[in-house]
């Protein structure tokens, strides 16, 4: 498959046409969706119609977009005007977005083309995307394991070569764990430089939408399309990007020693994995040092605690009054209850209920309040870290893709797989998973890059250049 | 002497003047558009709207602290409050919690006969309406239920009282000035019909001279202020009876019906709401800086009761005078261009004109007040020349009237008028002479009955006097030559 550099390139150069672009995407969907299950939706006819618009506008010798001709999918939770968004959940089943997410509008605005919308853990509640209330996702490196998640159809559609960028969306490492398990890039931007307007909310103070790609240069290229200041969204961040030339000699990483401990559940493959990537950038000149993240034990905690105090009041908006599922009832409240009760999927249940318990009067302070105060440590124990690191490494997941079922009756098992994702969200930090080698049994590991904020082009630059000397 | 005290909290919602709504770009739709005419994704609660604050809104905010002589927060957040309800489409209002835009002020209300009284104010903060619900259809019950999102969204400031409100009649006063307050400033329309001014009363009866206060009782669906003065008076009395035959008063929600002219319990303290306030993440903090205060302030400029006091002050205006014309903003200003061209000696002439003249005709037009001091309506100048003109008797009342439509319709100066219309006032002492015994001639009965010891009779005469002259007789001087031709 073409990357989405490549294609952009050629499209161009119009040595090829979007239409073509895409014929070739979805006759490799055609051909093996059916086995991996990324997708709820292609789009194929507004795609057709967008990649003929796209050739057009080439062939009429008009300046082209950054992502021309590029197919790009979309996680299901992201608002297209005219297409059907579910979020996973059966309470969706039917709703047409009226509007078009500012992400989205950003990438047709650049030339590229909507293919589909893929799958995902209900309301991006999940790490396996076992939750999606429509169908299992497969890992197109191994299908007999999960995807992760919660944007595993994404990550799945970019690794199965079903197109070269796809859409997801990050609240504790639901963009960084599935592109690990995948084998592919995935990006979770700074929080407040790509639009959240259009991105059905999970928990608002954590989400941010960001992209999957084959190769770091394609990620960069998403990024840059992606991240604007948006008026429509009130925590959009007006700022230039740190555009800051390095020298990998001079480049300080730091290793939190909390995360390498044995705590963290992490597998000796994933460690080992870990160690040639730390040799592989000491030999490229970069220095080594141990960093402290103390506060990153409770890190856990306190994001269950906000997420899901931010999500019982963001999916209250589902009651089954103005659009999607509802169910008759005998009184208001039990069209409430059964609309809720028969729609929501068992973890999203579980959520509401620990965020409305942690947000009710009497406990506000003992929980809601007090992980805001972990969150705030959590915060400053990167700004310490980072006075002497220029990134911070660390595993993406503690370990590869699981088998299917294995951790979905143990909820406390399946959310152990972000505790070195979720810390990056609770400070707003930008943080990149990038592959890193295989398992014994082929599958695939990630390493975890974490920069301040709006210090993206570093990040890319290191990964680069680290790939570059290998 | 009752043997109970009355303790009174309002909280007042107040609609903010704004074009369009608090957190989207939506037109505020007039109270009789169709149905669902004004609403977008943010405003119906789609997937993955977000808000947008209004920047006038919170401007209008900042005002309303200035006005309320608050202290206005550098920083203030919003706060989601939680609840389910068919006409709350996100399923929580945006509103503000513990940390509001505005805190700790007061409002001094004018008490009868005479004296006044600071009511302080807890707080005001920003809110946003929600939908509106309509269980039935004209008077036709429905067996379902319509909601209109066309409210949902619209700006609001809440303000609450402290309860130091003791009466019906004290709460009638703090809700007029407030409302007085909202509209000087250009906060609120406050038209209680379209729904832009609604108040919640707090209300707890304690034995006097105590501190103890009993159960608080709230009274809601109040749709004018005299509602709130009625719905006072009732729920004093219901509870006073409850208390002197023993009962307690238990806390309660309590609905206004307006027809039977009583309240009744809606919900009781079981059924209260946790509302799960935290801080809107999808809204950083407000911040107001010390600028953004300041030139609020500056826009607002005089408070009525800063205005009304100036007026007695410089231009030795008595209270019911000063009253009148601080009533509102407009007619103040039209009070102070106009004494900018005069001096203060006419300063009691040009607030008859006003408050007589001038009002009736602004009226009569349909002439709104922020156009008072426009070409639609006289010129200060000529408002001004033409008090000097009563003051110094050049001319009547009866002619003042005359010109003072003449000029308000042309724009010429009062002077010209006088002349042109040729009504100057006569005091030429043959003249009235003359009229006088004309007057008496074709009055003989009533010049009699004069004689005879009636005063009223007098009245005919001078009648048909000022009819001869045209209006232009002197009627000080007409009066005193008929009674010294009767008299002779």
């Amino acid at each position: 498959m073409l990357t989405a550099t490549e294609t952009v390139e050629l499209v161009k150069g119009q040595k090829l046409t979007a239409s073509a672009a895409l014929e070739t995407c979805l006759k490799v969907i055609d051909e093996r969706d059916g086995e991996i299950g990324a997708f709820l939706e292609v789009f194929t006819d507004s795609a057709r119609a967008q990649a003929a618009a796209v050739d057009i506008k080439a062939a009429s010798g008009r300046k082209m977009g950054l992502l021309a001709g590029v197919p790009v999918a979309i996680k299901d939770n992201m608002a297209y005007a005219g297409h059907r968004m579910t979020c996973g959940s059966k309470i969706l089943e039917g709703y047409i977005s009226p509007y078009t997410a500012t992400a989205v509008q950003r990438l047709i605005d650049e030339d590229a083309v909507i293919i589909g919308r893929a799958n995902m853990d209900e309301f991006a509640m999940g790490s396996s995307t076992e939750n999606s209330a429509y169908q299992k996702t497969k890992n197109p490196v191994n299908p007999a394991y999960v995807p992760g998640g919660s944007s595993g159809g994404s990550a799945a559609a970019v690794a199965a070569g079903f197109c070269p960028i796809a859409l997801g969306s990050d609240t504790g490492g639901s963009i960084r764990q599935p592109a690990a398990f995948c084998g592919v890039y995935g990006l979770k931007p700074t929080y407040g430089l790509v639009s959240r307007h259009g991105l059905t909310a999970f928990a608002s103070s954590l989400d941010q939408i960001g992209p999957f790609a084959s190769t770091v240069k394609d990620a960069e290229l998403a990024f840059s399309a992606l991240a604007a200041h948006d008026p429509k969204d009130s925590t959009s961040i007006e700022r230039p990007m740190m555009e800051r030339p390095f020298n990998m000699r001079s480049l300080r990483v730091g290793l939190p020693k909390e995360y390498f401990s044995d705590m963290t559940g992490l597998t000796p493959e994933v460690a080992a994995a870990m160690e040639k990537v730390k040799s592989r950038l000491s030999s490229a000149g970069a220095r080594m040092l141990e960093v402290s993240l103390p506060n990153s034990v409770y890190a856990l905690a306190a994001y269950y605690i906000i997420s899901s105090s931010e999500a019982s009041s963001n999916l209250g908006r589902f009651d089954g009054i103005r659009y999607g599922a509802s169910v008759k009832g005998s009184s208001l409240a039990d069209v409430y209850r059964k609309t809720r009760g028969q729609n929501f999927g068992p973890e999203v249940k579980r959520r509401i209920m620990l965020g409305a318990y942690s947000l009710s009067s009497g406990y506000y302070d003992a929980y809601y309040l007090k992980a805001q105060r972990i969150r705030t440590l959590i915060k400053q124990d990167f700004d310490e870290a980072f006075k002497t690191a220029d990134v911070i490494l660390t595993p993406t997941a503690p370990t590869t893709a699981f088998k299917f079922g294995e951790k979905i009756a143990d909820p406390l098992a399946m959310y152990l797989s972000d505790i070195f994702t979720i810390p990056c969200n609770l400070a707003g930090l930008a943080g990149i998973s990038f592959p890193t080698g295989k398992s014994q049994n082929g599958l695939p590991i990630g390493a975890q890059l974490l920069v301040k904020p709006f210090n993206e082009s570093l990040m890319f630059g290191v990964i680069k250049e680290l790939e570059h000397a290998a | 002497m009752s043997k109970f005290e009355t303790v009174i909290g309002l909280e007042v919602h107040a609609q903010l003047n704004t074009a369009t709504k608090m957190f989207c770009s939506c037109q505020l739709a007039d109270y009789m558009a169709p149905a669902n005419s004004s609403i977008c994704p943010v405003c119906t609660g789609q997937p993955g709207a977000l808000p947008v604050t209004n920047s006038k809104a919170v401007e209008l905010g900042v005002k309303a602290g200035a006005a309320l002589n608050c202290h206005v927060n550098g920083i203030s957040v919003f706060a989601r409050k939680n609840y389910f309800y068919p006409d709350l489409p996100k399923s929580y209002q945006i509103s503000q919690f513990d940390r509001p835009l505005c805190e700790a002020g007061s409002v001094e209300i004018d008490l009868k006969p005479s004296g006044s009284k600071t009511i302080r104010v807890a707080r005001a903060h920003l809110e946003e309406d929600a939908g509106k619900s309509l269980h039935a259809l004209g008077s036709r019950a429905l067996d379902y239920t319509l909601v209109d999102f066309n409210r949902c969204g619209v700006p609001l400031i809440e303000i609450v009282s402290e309860p130091d409100i003791n009466s019906a009649d004290e709460a009638y006063a703090y809700l007029t000035e407030l409302k007085r307050l909202m509209q000087w400033a250009g906060i609120s329309q406050c038209d209680m019909e379209k729904g832009e001014l609604r108040c919640d009363v707090n209300i707890s009866l304690k034995a006097a001279g105590t501190q103890e206060l009993g159960h608080k009782v709230e009274i809601k669906n109040l749709n004018s202020f005299k509602a709130v003065k009625d719905a006072i008076n009732h729920e004093i009395g219901r509870q006073t009876s409850m208390l002197e035959s023993g009962e307690t008063v238990a806390q309660d929600t309590r609905l206004w019906h307006e027809k039977e002219q009583k309240t009744v319990s809606m919900r009781s303290k079981e059924m209260a709401h946790d509302y799960r306030y935290f801080p809107e993440p999808d809204l950083v903090p407000l911040r107001i800086t010390e600028d953004r205060l300041e030139a609020a302030k500056a826009k607002i400029g005089e408070l009525p009761r800063a205005r009304k006091a100036r007026f007695m002050k410089d231009f030795g205006l008595n209270n019911y005078d000063a009253a009148v014309l601080t009533s509102d903003r407009y007619l103040s200003e039209v009070f102070d261009a106009s004494m900018n061209k005069t001096t203060k000696v006419n300063a009691k002439a040009v607030t008859n004109l006003i408050a007589g003249e001038f009002l009736a005709r602004a009226n009569e037009l349909k002439i709104q007040p922020e156009d008072y001091l426009s070409p639609k309506t006289i010129l200060p100048a000529n408002l001004a020349e033409l008090a000097g003109m009563v003051t110094a008797g050049t001319t009547g009342p009866s002619a003042a009237k005359t010109i003072f439509a003449a000029s308000w319709e042309t724009g010429k100066k009062p002077e010209i008028l006088l002349r042109e219309l040729g009504l100057a006032q006569v005091s030429d002492t043959a003249q009235i002479e003359a009229w006088a015994k004309e007057a008496i001639e074709a009055n003989q009965g009533a010049a009699q009955d004069f004689k005879n010891g009636s005063e009223k009779a007098l009245g005919p005469i001078v009648g048909a006097m000022m009819k001869k002259s045209k209006g232009k007789a002197n009627p000080k001087l007409a009066n005193e030559m008929i009674k010294r031709l009767l008299a002779g």
